[in-house]
């Protein structure tokens, strides 16, 4: 029998305040253990929360974004279960009355276009973290710290709407993608700022209620979701191959050994016990609110990879690339605008993508050294035509370290471009009358040959002609003598 | 006309403050007068305080202003209130030893007003009780007839302001832990409106019921306190916004306000002297102006249902915190976090708390949210649009603040519910989050304190004062004079 | 209403308490009487009513500033613990690996 797999996804979005959820500890990264706790966040006798409004700012955000309903009056609640890492154990999150309900992903899965339905998105506080004992022999005991205790969280769960591995990961990606645009977090897997748990079960093709799901968790990385769905569905199918029945259950993904190994089966599920948490009054969010969010909204990444491609003429590829990041995005379009857009996407695409990577350089280092205009002066001169190829490819490596115009550069380093067609023509006259076999060749029909005179001439200008002038300059004077 | 000395423990909050702001008594003097003076010796009886340390207090009055409207006044606070001085351990084994490591809100305001904080007062476990016998630290006795409880959970609070140790304690409300013990001790005691005083730093028994109240021996130092402690706070995200309502107007009498006469609330099971000790102030409000209403309200033993679901499902996710990981007691003996978590919590909470949270835990688990919680909390709804029609017809309301004196030292604890019960009369403004009263109004025959109870609206502490300082100088209430320095009047120690 | 031993069993654990196995007939009874007297609540008509909150209407929420005021650090944050090292505390090991 065929199966289909259904799959959720429950995204918890890490988001990039200065303080905590419900209290004014930093949200910091690499601090010592318990560097950012106060009574609040420590979950001390005694204290109380209090709602940090950017945070629900992002969410509006995110919200408005992705065409959610969001509700006026929103409640937070209490998920009761007991957890070392859960100061109160409890968790302050929201339960039947969620900031934000339904709303669309839309997401190009291996070319495709494909709307992906949400059921919500809600606000909660994120956990401290627990050390373990590793090893046979390490000391039996567990290790707490809570400076993560209350960062603000946003939990966006999907419809169970998604096929294939191939999906989830663009799912990711494009969520990871907008969140960025947003400003709203850095979006990082590694660094679990983006975290992922999914929802799997099989059904056979055609039928349409759903099977028994299992939960798999701690899927950090978009290829770790890839390859942990893809395991759980080869791993169900083979169950009910068998004839065996799934049983609900939930599961760890181990990305190092691409391993799965089940942690709880339903018998001993939990018992939340939610009630709304009396302790915080209800989120009101007004028209104002709203509205300020809007105002805050970027263009969003898939409006403007389609303007890109639509505006600039590009290839939906370049306009993905380009589209990664909202600053990306701008910096190419500031080089773009106006100017030779597929020579900006090119350069920008490879070379200053090259140069980020190997160096390690963040967009914001590289566009401190060579600033969108002085990076369009650049491209400017090579769209003249005043730069030949290497030397351009010369002049870019120069910018990333030194200060300077392109001819200040070309002057400081003692470099003359022959670039005009006049200081060429004589060089181009020459190369002909030295190669009269490959000129007869042409001149019978076999034009390829125009390669290896441009070559020639090239050669013969220490490699600062621009082809393209060179070939036109060849292609004229071999025209006179046919 | 100066005292001596060793008559400044007799001074209310007010008065003692007034002589150390003109420099007539030291703040040291001011302090130390309950520990040293005749007061001292009760306490070994009473066992009102939970946590002292001479040495903290003397440094503490040694540091503290000399200014302000609580200038050098003592104060016990409730072991359920946070405090770095002392520490705070809601008097059961769970905390043992446990030093907060920031104050309450109300304690930093009572700093700021001058006042010093000298202990922290015994209370039932985690303010769960109506007798103050479920403490870690043993019962606190009334200091009116030893063998009888002095109320709860605020009991050592109540006690010790009774018997002169300090001129104003605070307590806590989340079902009439002030507004009882208040009664059984024979002083003021108030729960303002919920969201009025923060409860930033004070230990959670039910969110959405807690208030701290106010304990003193005069009308005039509750209306003193409550204008320091009330008001807005940013660590509380329940208080309420805005100027809290101004209560220096509390000697501004009665006349035309008009006060409730609930005919048919106490009509069965309700002790004869406090009866006839309401039908007292009755008529005392009535010579001092003010408009009998009476009212057909029955809130029935309903709201006693609603209050036992709320407090305990909230308790029960309140409590929760106390699993020996950050700070408290730990069973140290277990070979997993989870065995821990249950021995801890099982030896560290006495039963009336385990009780609690198991009913709580009950009340919110699967399948019987609605049922129970939900329902409670609709319930609530409707007592509030009874009180809100009582009060269409009345200023406040006036009725008994619990339906017995005070009881024996033993007498109830077998019956969890007959002692849950005997709330019936201040459960309904916790969960209405109206403001209550309690008024002393007199003694029995055999010297018991007999108090009675006001209600009022929303914000309504100003005429509820304004009802209490009158029956302090009009009522039929004897023993309290009506002078501007009221004398102390000393229990008779049975 | 009665609450049967397994279900008082189940309550205990959930609310991580112990109850001696010689005690579960008496909690068990005595929560249930206190469910009997609470099952008054069924009696009435609740129509119109809104569930109870009593928190203000609009509260402003919390700027985005740091409370540098309220931080402990390490020291002050295990400070009470009953068991630390090096500012983390320590617990017995944590054996169902997985954070619901
Ligand atoms: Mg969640
Ligand atoms: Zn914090």
């Amino acid at each position: 029998m065929a199966y289909e797999a259904v799959i959720g996804l429950e995204c918890h979005i890490q988001l990039k305040t200065r303080t905590k959820m419900f209290c004014g500890c930093e949200v910091e990264f690499g601090r010592p253990a318990n560097w950012n706790t106060c009574p609040v966040c420590l979950g001390l006798p005694g204290a109380l929360p209090r709602t940090n409004i950017t945070a629900i700012a992002y969410a509006l955000r995110l919200g408005l974004a992705l065409g959610c309903d969001i509700r006026h009056e929103s409640v937070f609640a209490r998920k009761n279960y007991f957890y070392p890492d859960m100061p109160k154990n409890y968790q302050v999150t929201q339960y039947d009355l969620p900031l934000c309900e339904h709303g669309t992903l839309p997401v190009v899965v291996e070319g495709e276009s494909r709307t992906f339905e949400l059921m919500r998105i809600h606000c909660e506080e994120d956990a401290g973290k627990s050390f373990h004992p590793e090893r046979v022999g390490d000391r039996r005991i567990s290790r707490l710290e809570f400076n993560r205790a209350g960062t603000p969280l946003l939990e966006l769960v999907t419809e169970p709407v998604l096929r294939t591995p191939a999906e989830c990961a663009a799912f990711l990606t494009q969520l990871r993608k907008l969140v960025r645009a947003l400003g709203i977090s850095d979006g990082d897997m590694e660094k679990g700022q983006l975290r992922c748990d999914a929802n799997v079960s099989l059904r056979p093709v055609g039928q349409s209620a759903l099977g028994v799901k299992t939960e798999i968790k701690n899927l950090n990385s978009i290829k770790g979701v890839e390859k942990g769905v893809t395991a759980e569905i080869d791993r169900q199918r083979r169950e009910l191959e068998s004839g065996a029945r799934i049983v609900q259950a939930t599961l760890l993904y181990d990305a190092d050994h691409d391993k799965l190994a089940i942690m709880r089966t339903k018998e001993s599920a939990h018992d939340y016990r939610y009630f709304p948490e009396p302790d915080l009054p209800v989120l009101r969010v007004t028209d104002a609110d709203l509205d300020a969010a809007r105002a805050a909204l970027p263009e969003l990444p898939w409006v403007r990879e389609a303007r890109f491609v639509s505006q600039y003429g590009l290839p939906p590829y370049d306009a993905a690339v380009l589209g990664d990041s909202r600053e990306l995005a701008d910096y190419y379009e500031a080089c773009a605008r106006g100017g030779d857009a597929k020579l900006a996407s090119n350069w920008i695409m490879t070379e200053v993508l090259r140069v980020r990577n190997d160096r390690g350089w963040p967009l914001e280092k590289w566009a401190e050294q060579v600033p969108a205009p002085r990076m369009r002066a650049f491209l400017d001169k090579v769209a003249a035509k005043e730069l030949p190829g290497p030397v351009a490819k010369q002049v870019f490596a120069w910018m990333a370290d030194e200060a300077g115009s392109v001819d200040e550069l070309l002057a400081l380093h003692g470099i003359q471009v022959q670039g005009s067609a006049e200081d060429l023509r004589p060089l181009v006259l020459q190369v002909l009358d030295e190669n009269p076999g490959p000129v007869a060749q042409y001149l019978a029909g076999k034009t390829i040959t125009i390669g290896y005179l441009t070559g020639a001439v090239m050669k013969k200008s220490g490699g600062q002609a621009v082809p393209q002038v060179v070939q036109q300059l060849l292609a004229e004077e071999l025209a006179r003598r046919g | 006309m100066s005292r001596a000395p060793n008559e400044t423990w007799k001074l209310g909050a007010a008065a003692l403050a007034a002589r150390v702001r003109d420099g007539r008594v030291s703040v040291t003097d001011a302090v130390e007068s309950g520990w040293v003076g005749p007061a001292s010796m009760w306490e070994h009886d009473v066992n009102a305080v939970a946590h002292h340390d001479a040495e903290v207090r003397r440094e503490a009055a040694a540091g503290a202003s000399g200014q302000g409207p609580l200038a050098g006044v003592p104060v016990l606070v409730k072991d359920n209130l946070c405090t770095v001085e002392y520490p705070t351990t809601c008097a059961s084994r769970i905390l043992a030893g446990y030093r907060a490591p920031y104050d309450a809100t109300v304690i930093r305001r009572l700093r700021e007003a001058g006042a010093v904080i000298v202990g922290k007062g015994n209370m039932d476990e985690f303010a769960m009780g109506s007798s103050n016998e479920y403490s870690a630290y043993g019962p606190t006795r009334n200091p009116f007839d030893l063998s009888r409880v002095p109320g709860g959970s605020s009991g050592g609070p109540a006690a010790a302001v009774a018997y002169g140790l300090v001129p104003v304690a605070l307590g806590s409300d989340t079902g009439g832990s002030v507004r009882q013990p208040a009664s059984f001790c024979g002083v003021y005691g108030l729960k303002p409106t919920y969201g009025r005083l923060s409860r930033y730093g004070l230990v959670a028994f039910g969110s959405s019921l807690d208030q701290v109240g106010i304990f003193a021996r005069h009308a005039r130092d509750v209306a003193v306190t409550y204008a320091v402690l009330a008001g807005e706070d940013g660590y509380d995200a329940t208080t309420r916004l805005g100027p809290a309502p101004d209560v220096s107007t509390f000697a501004a009498g009665v006349k035309g306000l008009r006060f409730g006469w609930p005919a048919n609330l106490w009509a069965q099971g309700v002790d004869a002297a406090i009866v006839a000790a309401l039908e007292r102030s009755a008529i005392a409000l009535e010579r001092a102006g003010a408009v009998r209403v009476v009212l057909d309200f029955l809130p029935g033993t309903y709201g006693v249902a609603a209050y036992y679901l709320v407090a305990t499902a909230e308790a029960s996710s309140n409590l929760a915190r106390f699993d020996g990981v950050r700070y408290g007691f730990r069973h140290e003996e277990a070979a997993d976090v989870r065995a821990m978590y249950t021995r801890t919590r099982s030896e560290g909470f006495g039963p009336e708390v385990q009780r609690r949270i198991l009913l709580g835990t009950y009340a919110l688990s699967s399948g019987y949210y609605d049922a129970y919680y939900l329902k409670a909390q609709r319930a609530r709804t409707r007592i509030r649009r009874e009180f809100q029609s009582a009060f269409a017809q009345c200023d406040f309301m006036l009725l008994p603040a619990a339906p017995s004196l005070a009881f024996k030292v033993g007498e109830k604890t077998d019956d969890p519910l007959a002692m849950y019960l005997s709330d019936v009369f201040t459960i309904g403004a916790n969960l209405a989050g109206i403001p209550g009263l309690t008024v002393p109004a007199g003694r029995t025959s055999e010297n018991l304190p007999v108090g009675v109870q006001m209600l009022g609206p929303e914000d309504s502490e100003p005429n509820l004062l304004r009802a209490a300082r009158a029956l302090e100088v009009g009522g039929d209430v004897a023993l309290l004079s009506t002078d501007e320095d009221p004398e102390f009047v000393w229990p008779t120690k049975r | 209403m009665s609450i049967s031993r397994e279900e008082v069993q189940r309550v205990a654990e959930l609310a991580r308490l112990e109850i001696a196995a010689d005690a579960v007939d008496r909690v068990a009874a005595q929560l249930s009487g206190i469910l009997d007297f609470v099952a008054t609540l069924d009696a009435l008509d609740l129509g119109d009513c809104e569930p109870t909150a009593f928190a203000p209407a609009a509260a402003p929420l919390r700027a985005d500033v740091p409370d540098e005021s309220r931080r402990l650090g390490p020291e002050r944050a295990t400070a009470a613990a009953p068991a630390a090292e090096e500012g983390y505390f320590l617990v017995p090991p944590i054996v169902e690996n997985v954070n619901p």
